[in-house]
């Protein structure tokens, strides 16, 4: 029968009862703003996450050598880890030893709690695409005679030095490190505890400082996204022919770290939507109620649209459609909220991260949307049908009587 | 030549609790096509019953009902259906229009059924409500229209499918008597004009107009036959007393 008469008559009857209709939509609009906020925000963290891992640098291979404890035979020196990147250089395209250090850098009066300090090789720079700004970076000399020298971040560079700092000393654990270069700002917000925030020593120097004997912590960069698993293997054969067991170290590769966080950040993502789909159960019988309460005000309509011919596939039709009109209605009302809603969230979240370089914005994925609506849709049918059907095989006798 | 409307042995057998109710015990009735038929009965004679039947919108518990050659007395909902849609108008008493459609749609509302095409749908709505006179009210809705006029509205509706049978139930009932009498003058000219018109109604007065009277009562047929014959508007005496067949009656209880 005639569609478009209907969407009409469902459109007259949900305009004719305003207030009514929107309670009847209300489920399925918070349930579709919900699932849109979601999905929304959970995409946005999902991107500044990839970005972050990207600014990373995504091809680093970073590998933890526990060690089998002092005066052991067995154990990895930084000419082992040279020499196996020198070995394999289509997968292993940069190495340098990686030593951290819990410190507090001090500048004359001043200290810089959040800075943080490591001890890398000359070669850090190019694996990590920093470039000096002023002076120059560390070199194999200075590493090689652990000189007490240090490349500075930008953040230190302004706050110390007032954009300057070469040939200037600097604190750490006491000891006085000459700045030798100041590294260019790696994004436009340079804050306290942010990239830009960070120190750079030769990792002898470091070794020297912390009292350690040996480096547990180095990094490598395979050439490309692919080649990581193969240089991934390529490190635990060479660390297990020195240990001969897999306990004493531990290589992550950032694409490893970032399918980790993708899969668990989808998780939790759809977790949440099921939570939120709730809801869309919730306005499903809302819509059912009200459709059941709409057939027994309307039996009288049903009669006399019966008494006239109508089948009771026309009857069944007219009440799904309306049923389904309601619930996408509901559902574009939803998921423009969803969006709105998903935005103002998006900035305030944003808003707060002022203190790192990471961007964050709501990014609605188009199906998503796509898929709030169909459900809506969908849901209106599935909880019509039942009150349409109902109405569908009202006997026109009593309909007609019916007052 | 076969009858247009024929029931044959039709009895409808209600049961109500421990009760059996015959509220049609064994009709036989048959209307040709032109007639103008009033079937008359208090309540509880089975005239709604009666009209039910005819205007499938029930079936009877035995017996056969035929409507123009068809047996439709064994048709399951949506066959029925469809004979209401294509041979059927029915004017109800509280006119039965659709509050929330205007005029014109709810005269529509046959022709969409019979799956009709929107501007064949228009023009003919338009037709039938030309011939009510109400053409110019096509967009008002039902509530902004008397109920004389509403009624009209229900008479063009009724045409509009172009049936074989007008079946108006109690069509004045909801009216005062000068836009009643003004409804019985339409249908009666609806009946000049060739078409098919079946009465019913519990008003002596209003069965008169017609041209043949069936009168019912506990769900027999008690007279049928002209309605200028004096027996035809026979109030019988109690209800469930035995009638004389030779219709006995007393000046005293003839309403006119």
């Amino acid at each position: 029968m005639n569609l478009s008469q209907s969407f009409r008559l469902a459109l007259k009857s949900l305009a004719t009862s305003k207030m009514r209709a929107l309670l009847t939509m209300l489920g399925i609009i918070i349930g579709v703003a919900a699932v849109i906020v979601i999905t929304s925000l959970g995409n946005g963290m999902q991107q500044m996450m990839n970005q972050q891992f990207e600014s990373l640098g995504a091809n680093i291979i970073q590998v933890q050598v526990y060690g089998m404890g002092m005066g052991s035979s067995r154990s990895v020196e930084p000419e082992d880890m040279y020499a196996l990147a020198a070995e394999y250089p289509s997968y292993l395209s940069g190495i340098t030893p990686s030593v951290n250090l819990q410190t507090v850098v001090r500048v004359g009066g001043e200290e810089y709690e959040q800075t943080s300090v490591s001890g890398i090789s000359e070669d850090y720079i190019e694996m990590s695409g920093d470039t000096i700004t002023q002076g120059r970076f560390l070199r194999y000399v200075d590493v090689d005679r652990a000189r007490n020298v240090c490349v500075i971040g930008a953040y230190l560079s302004q706050e110390a030095f007032g954009g300057g700092g070469v040939g200037e000393t600097v604190y750490l654990s006491g000891v006085p490190y000459t700045v030798v270069g100041v590294l260019n700002a790696s994004s436009s917000d340079v804050s306290e505890g942010s990239g830009d925030d960070c120190l750079y020593i030769p990792y002898t120097s470091a070794m020297r400082l912390s009292g350690t004997a040996y480096v547990s912590g180095y990094v490598f960069t395979c050439p490309g996204r692919d080649s990581a698993a193969t240089a991934k293997a390529i490190i635990e054969d060479s660390l297990y022919q020195i240990f001969q067991s897999s306990d004493y170290y531990f290589v992550l590769t950032s694409a490893e770290m970032m399918d980790a966080m993708n899969t668990m950040m989808n998780t939790m993502m759809v977790v949440l939507v099921a939570i939120a789909a709730i809801s869309l159960l919730v306005g499903g019988i809302g819509i059912m109620n009200i459709m059941l309460v709409s057939v027994t005000e309307r039996t009288r309509e049903i009669g006399i649209r019966k008494s006239l011919g109508a089948k009771r596939a026309n009857i069944r039709s007219q009440f799904i459609i309306e049923a389904g009109t309601t619930s996408a209605i509901g559902g574009v009302i939803g998921i423009l909220l969803g969006v709105a809603l998903a935005g103002v969230v998006g900035s305030l979240i944003s808003s707060t991260m002022t203190g790192t370089n990471a961007t964050f914005t709501a990014v609605p994925a188009a199906n998503s949307v796509l898929t709030a609506f169909g459900v809506s849709v969908g849901i209106g049918v599935l909880f019509g049908y039942l009150p349409a059907n109902k109405a569908a095989k009202l006997n026109p006798i009593d309909a007609l009587r019916y007052d | 030549m076969a009858h247009l409307i024929e029931l044959r042995d039709v009895y409808k057998i209600y049961q109500m609790g421990d009760e059996t109710v015959h509220a049609l015990d064994g009709i036989n009735l048959t209307i040709d096509e032109g007639e103008f038929v009033a079937i008359v009965g208090q309540s509880g004679s089975g005239k709604s019953t009666a009209m039910n039947i005819i205007g499938c919108l029930d079936v009877p518990t035995s017996g056969t009902y035929h409507l123009g050659g068809v047996d439709v007395s064994t048709m399951q909902d949506d066959q029925q259906a469809e004979i209401r849609n294509k041979m059927l108008g029915f004017i109800f008493q509280q006119y039965n229009l659709i509050p929330k459609l205007n005029v014109l749609e709810n005269v529509e509302l046959p022709l969409l059924y019979a799956g009709i095409p929107s501007g064949e749908r228009r023009e003919r709505a338009l037709r039938s409500l030309e011939r009510v006179g109400l053409a110019a009210k096509c967009k008002n809705l039902p509530s902004q229209l008397s109920g004389g006029q509403q009624q009209r509205v229900s008479i063009a509706r009724a045409l509009a499918g172009n049936p074989s049978v007008i079946l108006a139930d109690e069509p004045t009932g909801a009216l005062d008597s000068h836009t009643g009498r003004e409804v019985l003058a339409f249908l009666k000219k609806l009946n000049q004009e060739g078409d098919t018109v079946v009465l019913i109604t519990h008003d002596n007065s209003i069965a008169v107009q017609a041209k043949r009277i069936v009168r019912l009562q506990d769900g027999k047929i008690i007279y049928d036959g002209d309605a200028s014959d004096p027996r035809a508007v026979v109030q019988p005496m109690e209800s469930g007393d035995p009638v004389a067949p030779d219709g006995t009656f007393s000046d005293g209880e003839v309403v006119v």
